[in-house]
């Protein structure tokens, strides 16, 4: 907050997701990343003389979704409309977008700081294409040709402008992740801000705290990752502050965060203001969306992160944290909820559990610690694929419950189950880590291990009681963690007194 | 080639209902079917009038002989074996420059896509080539569709076919010249605002604007979206009928064509026309019209209330706005269509140190006079501060269009009027941009307000030079039109009439 230096800061942004359509807005070519330059490509997408677009109904329908989770209006009529501008990557130099009648208006997201939760209005939402790139020879400065790959031409868009109801760099970096998280779990996003899956620009601005007029906003693009949109902001809140202060005057125009050196740079100025020159895209008739078709959508809507975050707290009384956590992705959520529904299945023997606490507890402390040592949370993909898959983890917690092996090798065999895809069981098998539990057998091991150390047993009773750890510790080293912890301690005890 | 288009004897005035008997076809396609002469022949004929005629009448823009004579062998051999794709099947026509043909050079009559070959066919192309046309070419037209003489065409000026001083009309004047001079039986235009109906009236032939959405547009060069349709161009109704029913239809490539039945539209031509009521609207003979265009279409609302049809006179106010509504809403959807051509993609390029230069000068060479005078026009009215006085209030005016055409087609079945104040004039005779857009004055209200319409010959001037009557019909009520407008040509023989071209 020193950064701001009194002034309250506005931040609104401007997100757009790429659909996981198929197949382009407006055309039937493909969507997949990383082909081979204008191999997904036809005349539509290209622009040709004489072509007309036609609209994808998958991504109307994945706007609609995302539209209802945001608790958004829909607009019973929406249209396109063209939005004009010279640049080669835009084959028509003009993008269909839509102005005027947005497919959604006025929902809101809520966000979490600082264990305080706030909403954040949402302003629109709507649909539109991608353009294509352009590869420049060498530096763009000195470049003696650019080549446009227009594979990325046409793929849906979706925009969604949140209302100016930011207050900090935190907030915004908090909002971008419900949103990311919200799409995901949707399915109508993959979210990969790497790839450009997931864009965001922001409008900043400040204003004397207590001011009821907005200051002269600036747009920062390029920030591709929670923690730039964060780190441009507050570079952004100390730079516009600091010229406040020094009674400057803020200009209107689009900056551009440089990730690396850390500072944002101007990118247009006004001379460059663009008129877009909006109307409706007389190719294509406004949209009626069935009161019928869009009731099918919102019945079919999955339980959204924060209703499933708060179900994990009441239903298997999780703290905030591991709920937290455990509801970074649908998969994630989904896997948890599969090792619960193992642990405590009829057919286990679940009477040793409770031993070793709350299934949902033991649930959720092997799926952070261990499985999420290997895999992202937000990986879908990657933890709905998991060498380990739910049943799995389920079963080697239940050999730690009937005593079959210890919690520390536990961890051990996990990390195996991951490397091969085996079962707990057959590693344990193969491998000999049943754990000695058998008073006699392990009787014989203590006894070993206490003539082989004098010297601990003389610090005993001396009054030593770390001398008896130690010894535990050399028992377990002698049957390479195979015994029973408990079982060892007490042997070691009663065998120290009984010298 | 001449009498292929023989007519059935006109029934006698105020005849009772007709009987529909067996059902009309083109000429051609009896002719096929008895033996008569062979696709082939028709073609090579063609050809031959093509190569002889056409360096003094410039109808062709490209002529594509290769294709034509491999396309009327098949269409022979289809013949030969009693198993004709219909009968469109080897009927040769001429395809305006604006519609994409895959392989073949499309211009829309510009430099900036002078060495233009799409890759694809547009919709009504392909339907043509399902239905076995053959194709004789591409034929000339004002550069994108942007004029009413065909003389802003970039490569060369088309001549009327009844006097070569004459302008052939425009835009599709290629395509009119082509059908009046006998260089195609049928060719294929199109209409934003009249370059249609106007060019058919000025050459002497039939010419059918559909109704908006009634043809798909995928592969038409865009001029204006919301205005632009695809329609036939014919010696006689039955041409048109027949050439509307293998291009109309539904296109899931185009979002704006309409799903509503399509019918058979040669089927219905003998229908009875006797209590159908025609609306004469009192703004379409205004002071300006030329007299003997005046004379020619009173004579034939004389000759329709002879046939049975009921004559109403009819008031369209908002006739007056259509010229001014009309060169608002065209150019500023062109001046969005027409940023594509950049020099980046396809077609011409000039070099330029950088990218902006490029563009501008790309532009500068590719594009004529009247395109540009257009663009500007366009970019002006929906730039921001003139938007809602210019565009937006255009949209409105359109509107009120719509409504007073609403309003008449409660009590009256057709609208009928003259094509065009005045028939084709001298090359260079309109050099005033606004002089030439009041030639669509007649032909303007119709395309605003989306309606089907046709022009039909109906008389001659003094001077020997043809004149159009306007049938406007309901939406998607072509058949209608197509009713009454062969009722009239069965009525008259000025369709049989052909110019003295050697």
């Amino acid at each position: 907050m020193s950064r701001s230096r009194g002034f309250e800061v506005i931040i609104g942004l401007e997100v757009h997701a790429q659909l996981l359509t198929r197949s382009k807005m407006f055309c039937g070519c493909p969507t997949t990343f990383g082909a081979a330059p204008n191999s997904q490509t036809c005349p539509i997408c290209q622009g040709m003389p004489g072509v007309l677009p036609v609209v994808n109904r998958r991504a109307i329908e994945l706007a609609v979704r995302s539209a209802l989770a945001l608790d958004c209006r829909i607009n019973p009529g929406c249209r396109f409309a063209r939005k004009h501008y010279y640049y080669p990557d835009m084959p028509k130099n003009f993008q269909i977008s839509q102005y005027e009648e947005p497919l959604a208006e006025d929902g809101w997201l809520e966000i979490e700081v600082d264990e305080t939760t706030k909403r954040v209005g949402i302003q629109r939402l709507h649909l539109e294409e991608d353009v294509g790139k352009l590869v420049h020879e060498g530096a763009f400065e000195t470049a003696q040709a650019s080549l446009v790959d227009y594979n990325r031409s046409g793929v849906p868009l979706m925009e969604t402008v949140s209302k100016p109801d930011i207050r900090s760099p935190e907030e915004a970096a908090a909002y971008l992740k419900a949103f990311r998280a919200v799409l995901v779990s949707l399915g109508v996003c993959d979210g990969n801000m790497e790839e450009g899956s997931l864009r965001c620009d922001a409008n900043i601005s400040l204003r004397p705290r207590g001011a009821s007029e907005l200051g002269t906003k600036v747009e920062i693009k390029n920030m591709n990752s929670f923690r730039n949109v964060k780190a441009a902001l507050e570079y952004e809140v100390g730079r516009q502050a600091k010229a406040l202060a020094a009674g400057e005057r803020i200009v209107q125009e689009t900056r551009l965060w440089e990730a690396e050196r850390g500072y944002t740079r101007s990118m247009r100025s006004k001379e460059y203001a663009h008129d877009y020159r909006y109307f409706p895209e007389p190719d294509l008739v406004p949209l009626r969306l069935d009161p019928a078709w869009v009731d099918g959508i919102r019945a079919a809507l999955p339980e959204l992160p924060r209703a499933t975050r708060q179900r994990f707290i009441d239903a298997y009384q999780l703290p905030a944290y591991d709920a937290e956590v455990l509801t970074q992705s649908r998969a994630l959520a989904d896997y948890y909820e599969e090792v619960v529904k193992a642990l405590t299945a009829g057919r286990a023997p679940s009477a040793a559990l409770p031993a070793l606490g709350e299934p949902a507890k033991i649930a959720s402390n092997w799926v952070m610690s261990e499985l999420l040592r290997e895999l992202p949370a937000d990986d879908e993909a990657a933890i709905r694929s998991s060498r380990v898959p739910p049943q799995n983890l389920a079963a080697l917690v239940m050999l730690i419950a009937d005593g079959t092996i210890s919690g520390k090798i536990a961890k051990d065999v996990f990390k195996k189950m991951f490397e091969t895809g085996e079962s707990a069981g057959t590693i344990v098998e193969r491998e000999g880590l049943t754990q000695v539990a058998d008073e006699g057998e392990l009787l014989a091991v203590v006894d070993r291990v206490i003539a082989e150390n004098p010297k601990a047993v003389e610090d005993f009773r001396k009054g030593k009681a770390a001398a008896a750890k130690a010894l535990v510790g050399q028992v377990m080293k002698a049957t390479r963690g195979k015994a029973n912890p408990a079982l060892a301690n007490r042997l070691v005890e009663e065998r120290l007194r009984a010298v | 080639m001449g009498g292929l288009s023989k007519p059935p004897k006109p029934p006698a005035l105020g005849a009772p209902r007709q009987s529909r008997g067996a059902p009309r076809r083109p000429a051609s396609f009896n002719g096929y079917r008895r033996g008569d002469f062979t696709p082939e022949d028709t073609a090579r004929a063609h050809l031959e009038r093509i190569e002889r005629l056409d360096a003094r009448v410039a109808a062709y823009l490209t002529v594509t002989a290769d294709h034509a004579r491999r396309a009327a062998r098949a269409s022979a051999e289809r013949y030969r074996s009693g198993r004709p794709l219909g009968p469109l099947d080897g009927v040769p026509v001429a395809l305006k420059d604006v519609l994409c043909t895959a392989g073949v050079t499309s211009t829309c009559g510009s430099r900036i896509l002078e060495r233009f070959v799409p890759p694809y066919d547009a919709t009504v192309v392909a339907r043509l080539h399902a239905a076995g046309a053959v194709m004789l070419g591409k034929a000339n037209m004002d550069e994108f569709a942007m004029g009413s003489s065909t003389e802003h065409s970039a490569f060369k000026p088309t001549r009327n076919p009844w006097d070569l001083a004459r302008v052939p009309g425009g835009s599709s004047g290629g395509s009119a010249a082509a059908v009046g001079g006998r260089l195609a039986t049928v060719a294929l235009g199109t209409d934003t605002g009249g370059s249609i109906r106007q060019p058919a009236a000025f050459c002497g032939v039939v010419g059918v604007k559909p109704t908006y959405g009634r043809v798909s547009r995928y592969g038409l060069i865009a001029f204006a979206s919301s205005l632009d349709q695809v329609g036939p161009l014919s010696r006689d109704v039955t041409d048109a009928a027949a050439t509307l029913s293998v291009i109309a239809g539904t296109d899931p490539l185009d979002a704006t064509s309409v799903d509503t039945a399509v019918g058979d539209y040669v089927a219905a031509l003998g229908d009875d026309v006797t209590g159908l009521t025609i609306g004469v609207p009192g703004e379409y003979f205004a002071a300006g019209i030329d007299p003997e265009v005046e004379r020619a279409v009173r004579d034939a609302i004389a000759v329709l209330e002879g046939l049975g049809v009921k004559a109403e006179r009819v008031s369209l106010p908002a006739t007056e706005y259509g010229i001014a509504v009309y060169y608002i809403i065209a150019p500023a959807e062109a001046s969005s269509n027409l940023a594509r051509y950049d020099g980046v993609k396809y077609g011409l390029r000039v070099p330029g140190k950088d990218l902006i230069e490029m563009s501008s000068q790309t532009r500068a060479a590719g594009f004529g006079a009247e395109v540009k005078r257009r663009v500007m026009l366009g970019t002006y009215s929906l730039s921001a501060g003139y938007h809602d006085a210019y565009y937006g209030r255009a949209q409105k005016v359109r509107t009120l269009v719509k409504r007073d055409f609403d309003s008449v087609f409660g009590r009256v079945d057709l609208i009928v009027a003259p094509t065009t104040p005045n028939v084709a004039f001298r090359h260079g005779e309109k050099a005033d941009p606004l002089a030439m857009y009041l030639n669509d004055v007649f032909t303007v209200p119709a395309s605003l307000a989306g309606l089907p319409a046709l022009s039909v010959p109906c008389g001659f001037t003094r001077a020997g030079l043809p004149i159009g009557l306007q049938l406007i019909g309901r939406a998607f009520d072509e058949s209608t039109l197509f009713r009454l407008a062969y009722a009239y040509e069965q009525a008259t023989d000025w369709h049989t009439r052909r110019p003295e071209l050697p």
